[in-house]
């Protein structure tokens, strides 16, 4: 094993840690910056996957990663957290050791769903995939165990992050047309999202979604 | 097994003994200052230890051998687990005899006698703490086994001196999964060695002591011998995670050429880890008891989590 895949699965791993460390967390602020660093781990596995592969334009999607995800949407949400005044803790609707465990059998099953096709794939990262698929099913179980509309969207930053991933390490990325795409895509849906909080917050006095499961004004 | 060896082993047995307390010495010397206190000395252990030895032993009548027996078999027992880490070389005898599940196996026997013998006496302050104890240890021992499995997983065998070969000795490759078995160490670390996120060694505080609960009814050479055993359980567990994690700058066993330099790599990375310690110390706050499986629940998963990333990023 060269030293750039031994440094690439070392970034995989300590991207599934902070997965794992959002998905326990409890406070916003601590969830954005644990954000902020997964994106910052994205953009240097992404730099060193261009170095090591000669891919150039990996170099520019490492690049808008580390502008977007490390400093422009983690500023945003400290914005947007800190106009709405919110610094609560994170209501989940399971306890964290139980969401946890169910992380860990995610993380299974996404680690066995990846073997058959990492074993088809012939780049130097194909044995990150499952690791990929992992962070995305936990970003993603993370947006159902959350009860306030913050951490939801967080959480889907997050698994916008575990698809990136899982593109760098299955095919070297994608077409830069279709990154570029995706990243004004999350830049802007950020925005919606921030006007939808106002909004929400007007309306029903809290960010609690649960609200918004009534139809009817009763 | 030849008489170098042999002198190795005694050798690392005495250095083990007499270095414990000083190690707790400059745990606590750290967090004085960090804390803005003025230090008691590195050498205090030493000097609580020989205090209580020279007290006279009060008993409680209803006090049963047990009760009388265990400080002693928790010294020894702590005493052999440090003992047979490799710290300072490999291959000691008595690493060949014991491997990490037997490692574990000791520290559990331990802790069944303190919790017995904190029961034993019939206060209520003693049941509670063994309670505790039991809530903490039952979790944590798992983590402590998946963390030893990851290691043994890598070297294809239980036995910590092949480990610590190994990790020490082949050239450099970055394990990811290490990275997790460490943190669950760390964590399995604090909270076995009642330090602060689980317990606090400093407290007698009834609501949240735990250890200090459990050995509330003991006192002089008892006293002593429990102290000191917690002094040489903290060396063993840290010579345990600098033997999993940072190998390097071992010695042989028999070479004694290469001992003072093991011997002030050793020094060193005590140092360190003792100062890491007090910082952790220092800038954590002690969780609720009733946070405390949540904690050790975090634990057990990442030691899982580091089994998982090896057999996947195995290529």
């Amino acid at each position: 094993m060269t030293l750039a895949q031994q440094l690439i699965n070392l970034f995989a791993a300590l991207l599934l840690l902070i997965s794992f460390a959002m998905l326990s967390q409890r406070r916003v602020l601590t969830l954005i910056n644990l954000f902020a660093w997964q994106g910052l781990i994205l953009a240097i596995s992404a730099a060193v996957v261009a170095w090591t592969s000669h891919q150039h334009h990996l170099y520019y999607s490492a690049g808008l990663t580390l502008l977007l995800k490390v400093l422009v949407l983690p500023w945003l949400l400290h914005r947007l957290i800190r106009k709405l005044q919110i610094k609560w803790d994170v209501e989940t609707l399971f306890n964290i050791p139980t969401t946890m465990l169910i992380g860990i059998v995610m993380v299974v099953f996404a680690f066995n769903l990846a073997l058959p096709i990492s074993a088809l794939s012939a780049t130097v990262t194909k044995s990150t995939l499952g690791i990929a698929l992992a962070c995305v099913l936990l970003s993603f179980m993370m947006m159902i165990t959350r009860r306030k509309a913050v951490p939801q969207v967080i959480g889907f930053l997050a698994m916008e992050n575990g698809l990136f991933f899982a593109a760098t390490s299955a095919t070297y990325g994608m077409p830069m047309v279709v990154e570029l795409g995706i990243a004004l895509d999350v830049l802007v849906g950020t925005f919606i999202f921030g006007i939808f909080f106002f909004h929400i917050r007007e309306t029903f006095d809290s960010l609690d979604i649960k609200h918004m499961e009534k139809l009817k004004e009763d | 097994m030849n008489t170098t060896t042999l002198f190795f082993q005694l050798f690392q047995n005495m250095l083990v003994l007499l270095a414990a307390p000083l190690l707790l010495g400059w745990v606590n010397n750290c967090r004085a200052w960090m804390q803005g206190r003025s230090a008691a000395g590195i050498f205090q252990p030493y000097r609580s230890l020989a205090k209580l030895f020279h007290k006279d032993a009060v008993l409680a009548h209803n006090a049963s051998p047990l009760f009388r027996h265990t400080p002693y078999l928790l010294f020894v027992s702590m005493w052999l687990a440090a003992a047979m880490v490799p710290v300072l070389a490999i291959d000691l005898p008595l690493s060949a005899a014991v491997d990490v599940i037997a490692l574990v196996g000791i520290f559990a026997l331990a802790r069944v006698f303190i919790a017995l013998a904190a029961m034993d006496i019939g206060t209520s302050f003693g049941t509670l703490g063994a309670r505790r104890e039991m809530l903490i240890s039952f979790l944590a021992e798992p983590a402590l086994l998946m963390v030893f499995f990851t290691a043994s997983m890598i070297a294809h065998s239980t036995s910590l001196t092949t480990i610590v070969e190994t990790l020490a000795h082949k050239q450099f490759v970055i394990h990811p999964s290490l990275a997790f078995a460490g943190i669950a160490f760390l964590m399995v670390l604090l909270a076995e060695n009642a330090r602060i996120p689980v317990d606090n060694p400093s407290t007698h505080l009834e609501l949240t002591m735990i250890h200090e609960a459990m050995i509330l009814e003991y006192s002089a050479r008892h006293l002593a011998l429990i102290e000191w055993a917690s002094a040489i359980k903290l060396f063993a567990y840290i010579t345990i995670g600098i033997a999993l994690f940072l190998p390097f700058g071992i010695a042989e066993a028999g070479n004694w050429g290469a001992l003072p330099f093991a011997l002030v790599i050793l020094a060193l990375k005590l140092a360190a880890a003792g100062f890491g310690l007090a910082l952790l110390e220092s800038v954590s706050a002690k969780l609720r008891i009733f946070r405390a499986p949540e904690y050790l629940g975090t634990a057990f998963l990442l030691a899982v989590l580091g089994i998982l990333t090896l057999n996947l990023l195995k290529v």
